[in-house]
């Protein structure tokens, strides 16, 4: 048996998998990261989009921690948008279209030139312990044994893999990849418990065989905005591809609801439990009966392919069903499929076997990210890479762990989420599930994060530097405005006519200014003369923060009192059976979650205040909170 | 390690019962100068915030118009020599029950300026515990405390919203969440969905809202919102004069009065306020051995009542003979307060006061229940009554579940919290803002108003969002 040594393990190479891999390698460690396929590294075998409403703030967290995505699609994206301009600067989104064969081979040779880091193609079977619990190592198909710190499981959708459309049901990976078939049973014979899940992708076309013109065009942003703080945003100003709206008919769903009775999903063939924020054209015709018309986005995959992802029509209905009603779409009347859209299941855990640092509680040095913890899409697939790579490699190092509350990121409110809640459809990021949004803006991720992701040392001494003075600055612009008054003289009043506000009365400030809904920081720099030469992102920064300062200081009310809960631990061996007055639900929810601050303990569904008010008297009586 | 509490609590620290003083606690960081908003010394010159600790002060509780609400004593502890270890505020009220409600209804409403909350039950209890003061082996008591109170006003808080409350919270909420689903579900997928062209609309339906929270505010204000006050049941054979009495003490014609016995098949409850006591008025169909199954069921709910009941109300026609019937209901009237009235004192009475009284088995029981002699139709007697309630009431005789009063507070206050988000969402709307600010808002009306009828919310919006909008990709 040939035996190898590494610190750690990253089981598949998805965007987890990158992310993790890379996090590890760079602080030091020496990493294997496992793929099916070194072809498929990196692959996004669904959708081609980066980012998107609280994906993109996801993007940004991961940047301002020394991840990897946000500077590969800035330098890969075929069409880039900011969602929601229209909308307060929370809800201010970036989605980009991916070119995904360029994104794929970026991030393989961003990982090839890593040091410390190895890529090898083969399927990790099974993992080891010692008989404390304590991860040794992996083993490959071939028997080789990799002994190693730590092992992080980023299995995507591949484990026990079945692509099903009509009859056909077969036993591969996403994009026709192979199934991983075995490790499955090694976690549970680990004591691991599994769900299984199901989600889906619409069909790709023939680009020469579609009619555009029956389709209506949609543009990138100009100027696009990079999502990599570091990406000069000069360099991404480039050519964009566009994208083509049609919509579905009558005809079309004509056409589903006469062969629901093919479809695998309603005669029961299909058992995993798909998401419903995504559902196939054939259930959203079953389920919105009385819509007439769906969206349906024709959408580029790459510079150098002519297949178009067809984008809000994903199915499991037989071929000649999918053949029929793609057809009945404005511009697709002969239009030629490339590849079938299909329905995927696949083999994940129930998160709440995590502890809030993604390391198994039942086995020490086992941690997962990705989809494989019950998630879905590809950026909170790599922000939880890249948690559990960072907190792996903190704990070998013998360094504090990374963590990251509700009110400091969307990051920390999916790892509460998937650790605290349970799941039973993949999870989705969406921007109603952060309760601090206001706070969690896209444009101050490095203000909330980067500092954490120095300590980690994943951000560079330079860009660190560079970072501590654009805070210097935004903290005294914003002085400088909230002093500054502005008389009500004649020149004043004619500026503020002219940018449509109304006179003052009496002398103001620029900041009350500011605040005006119709007036910003830019718009008044005429009233301003003294005005320092400021960076775009540093402008903006003070602009948000004055403008919108009302609702901020609310806000951060809120985090202080939701920080004292947080603070409040529970002690890991908390025997819960010994709580006397706990309601029987509650304990049973409590013993199952084990959450480690009387904050995590409120949120678990079942727990009531009173209970928690239990459980804190029963800490402090006991001396223990 | 001591405990710091976050906030400023309130509440009535004694039970809402016996006549005469009630005390208002307030505890926390805030407590002296929440007092100081609602105290006001007999020259007006002393500051509760800066007399020494442990002293007493009469003065006044006055309303943020200046009205006189009650004469006080006011107690000032600070921490950590107090119950809680917090600094604290007792207000010794001396107008009766409903003194003591509306002055801690002044001490909360003044919380806009400086914010005090509610207590939840059992809170200053467990402040008490978790700042050292009490011991040790109390530890369990207290969570008991705590899971029992909670128990009881979950209970309350769905059973005594009556039910067309219910439904109006209901649809209330399921409105506000329609809103707050399409505009997220907008926010996510803003190539398919957009909420902008509804402002408008939300600004309309935000405005109704508000006016038929305040209205629920200012109903509950009049005690209609929770049972709230004596529980008080009329019993008596068939045809002895419940119903006529029942009117006459509402003053106007409700229960069907015929003089045919049996007449009077359903439960009647009523508020009425006599002089400053409410009661909680139920007339029971008259109480006899049936074969009737109508009757029966009739029957069998006023056992029901009477044995929940905090006052009894015997009515007995003392124009015919006592029989077998009467003991059953004497049977009923052990161990409670009651009076019994001898109606019917204009026609010929055949039953004495002495017969009444032996008919109980506990001769002491017998003795002690007041007897009045009463006409219902010429209303002779009445005053009595209402003289004798009034007695039995400020000696302490009789008395209510406080956490009645607790609920009832409670949900109060969650209305008034969701008045306060569905107004900042209308200024939101009025200056401009766009939907993802006042969505938070209208999430916390959502939230306050799931309190009233004991909802979390759980995965509400996820699925409402899932259910309702169809999400793109």
């Amino acid at each position: 048996m040939i035996e190898e040594h590494v610190d750690v393990v990253v089981v598949g190479a998805g965007h987890a998998g990158c992310e993790a891999a890379l996090a590890c390698a760079r602080l030091g460690l020496e990493t294997v990261i496992f793929t099916m396929s070194v072809e498929s590294i990196a692959m996004m075998p669904c959708n081609p989009h980066i980012g998107g409403s609280s994906k993109g703030h996801l993007v940004r967290e991961i940047d301002a921690l020394g991840g990897e995505m946000a500077k590969c699609i800035d330098r890969t994206f075929l069409q880039s948008k900011m969602l929601n301009q229209s909308k307060g600067p929370a809800v201010h989104s970036l989605r980009a279209q991916a070119d995904k064969a360029a994104y794929s081979s970026l991030m393989r040779h961003t990982l090839e030139k890593q040091e410390h880091l190895q890529i090898r193609q083969q399927e990790v079977t099974q993992i080891v312990t010692d008989e404390n619990n304590n991860l040794t190592g992996i083993m490959t198909i071939s028997g080789t044994l990799w002994h190693c710190s730590a092992a992080i499981l980023c299995t995507g959708t591949y484990l026990n893999a079945r692509c099903i459309y009509g009859d056909v049901n077969v036993a591969t990976g996403p994009n026709g990849t192979q199934a991983a078939t075995f490790l499955t049973d090694s976690l549970k014979e680990h004591g691991i418990e599994m769900y299984r899940f199901k989600t889906g992708t619409p069909a790709r076309m023939d680009g020469k065989t579609i009619d555009y013109s029956k389709m209506t065009r949609q543009d990138g942003d100009i100027p696009v905005v990079p999502f990599s703080f570091e990406t000069d945003p000069a360099s991404v100003q480039i050519e964009q591809m566009p994208v083509y709206l049609t919509h579905t008919n009558e005809e079309t769903h004509k056409i589903l609801r006469e062969n629901l009775d093919r479809s695998p999903l309603f005669s029961g063939q299909i058992k995993g439990t798909g998401p419903r924020y995504c559902p196939s054209i054939e259930d959203k015709v079953v389920r919105f009966a009385d819509k007439p018309s769906h969206q349906v986005f024709v959408e580029p995959q790459g510079r150098d392919t002519n297949e178009m992802y067809i984008d809000g029509m994903s199915s499991s209905m037989p071929e000649d069903v999918q053949i029929r009603m793609y057809r009945t779409v404005p511009g697709l009347e002969n239009a030629r499929i490339v590849k079938m859209a299909y329905a995927i299941e696949y083999d994940c855990i129930n998160a709440l076997q995590l502890e809030p640092t993604f390391e198994f509680k039942k086995i020490h040095g086992l941690y997962s990210g990705g989809q494989f913890n019950g998630s879905s899409g590809y950026e909170e697939a790599a922000a939880q890479g890249l948690y559990a790579g960072i907190n792996a490699a903190m704990k070998i190092l013998g360094r504090e762990r990374l963590f990251i509350d509700r009110s400091e990121g969307y990051i920390g409110v999916l790892v509460d989420d998937l650790i605290t809640k349970e799941n039973h459809e993949p999870y989705r990021m969406m921007t109603s599930r952060a309760e601090y949004r206001l706070l969690l803006r896209q444009d101050n991720a490095e203000l909330r994060l980067l500092e954490k992701g120095y300590r980690c040392g994943l951000v560079s001494e330079e860009r660190y530097q560079r970072f501590l003075k654009k805070k210097q600055q935004i903290r005294e612009e914003i002085e400088r405005v909230k002093l500054l008054r502005i008389g009500a003289g004649a020149a004043t009043q004619q500026c503020l006519t002219q940018l449509g506000s109304t006179r003052l009365s009496t002398s103001s400030t620029m900041a009350e200014l500011i605040r005006r809904p119709e007036l910003d920081y830019r718009s008044l720099s005429p009233l301003d003369p003294d005005r320092p030469d400021l960076p775009f992102d540093v402008q903006e920064e003070v602009n948000i923060e004055i403008k919108y300062e009302g609702y901020i200081i609310r806000q951060e009310k809120q985090v202080e009192q939701f920080r004292r809960m947080e603070e409040k631990k529970i002690p890991e061996d908390l025997d819960y059976d010994q709580v006397p007055s706990l309601r029987n639900e509650a304990r049973q929810k409590l013993k199952n979650v084990r959450p480690s601050s009387i904050g995590q303990a409120s949120r678990v569904m079942g727990v009531n205040p009173a209970d928690v008010s239990v459980l804190m008297v029963y800490l402090k009586g006991r001396n223990r909170l | 390690m001591s405990y710091v509490s976050e906030d400023t609590i309130a509440a009535v620290a004694t039970a809402m019962s016996p006549a005469g003083i009630g005390i208002v606690r307030i505890s926390g960081p805030d407590a002296v100068r929440a007092a100081d908003l609602v105290y006001r010394s007999p020259k007006g010159k002393t500051k509760l915030s800066e007399v020494p600790s442990h002293t007493i002060h009469y003065g006044t509780i006055n309303d943020q118009d200046g009205q006189v609400i009650d004469e006080v004593l006011v107690s000032v502890m600070r921490a950590p020599r107090s119950y809680t270890a917090e600094d604290t505020v007792e207000i010794n009220c001396h107008g009766g029950v409903l003194a003591v409600r509306r002055v801690l209804d002044t001490v909360i409403a003044c919380s806009d300026r400086i914010p005090v909350r509610l207590a939840e039950p059992g809170e200053f209890t467990k402040r008490a515990f978790l700042n050292g003061r009490v011991d040790l082996s109390r530890a369990e008591a207290v969570m008991d405390l705590i899971e029992a109170k909670n128990d009881y006003a979950l209970k309350n808080s769905v059973s005594q919203v009556r039910g067309s409350l219910y439904e109006k919270i209901t649809t209330l909420r399921s409105q506000i969440l329609y809103q707050i689903a399409h505009i997220e579900a907008s926010l996510d997928d803003p190539e398919h969905l957009d909420y902008s062209s509804h402002i408008e609309e939300l600004g309309e339906s935000v405005g109704e809202w508000i006016r038929q929270i305040r209205h629920l505010i200012d109903t509950a204000e009049d005690g209609r919102l929770a049972s709230e006050g004596i529980r008080t049941v009329i019993v008596g054979k068939p045809n002895a004069g419940k119903s006529s009495l029942l009117n006459l003490m509402l003053g106007e014609e409700r229960a069907i009065v015929t003089d045919i016995a049996g007449t009077t098949r359903d439960v009647l409850t009523e508020t009425i306020n006599l002089q400053g006591i409410t009661l909680l008025i139920t007339d029971t169909a008259g109480i006899r051995q049936t074969d009737d199954r109508v009757e029966k069921i009739g029957v069998e709910r006023a056992k029901e009542s009477a044995s929940g009941a905090d006052l009894l109300l015997w009515i007995v026609d003392s124009s015919a003979p006592l029989d077998e019937n009467d003991s059953q209901i004497c049977s009923l009237l052990e161990g409670r307060p009651a009076i019994i009235l001898l109606n019917k004192s204009d026609l010929d009475t055949v039953v004495e006061e002495s017969n009444i009284r032996s008919l109980f088995e506990n001769k002491e029981e017998g003795r002690s229940i007041p007897v009045l002699s009463f006409s219902a139709k010429q209303k002779t007697g009445f005053d009595e009554l209402v003289g004798m309630l009034k007695d039995m009431f400020f000696r302490g005789k009789l008395s209510w579940n406080d956490e009645v009063v607790i609920t009832n507070m409670r949900h109060c206050s969650l209305l008034q919290r969701s008045e306060e988000s569905l107004k900042r969402v209308k200024e939101s709307i009025d200056s401009r803002m766009s939907e993802d600010f006042f969505s938070i808002d209208l999430m916390d009306a959502y939230e306050a108003l799931g309190g009233i009828i004991g909802e979390e919310i759980g995965d509400d919006l996820a699925d409402e969002i899932f259910s309702r909008f169809c999400m793109g990709k």
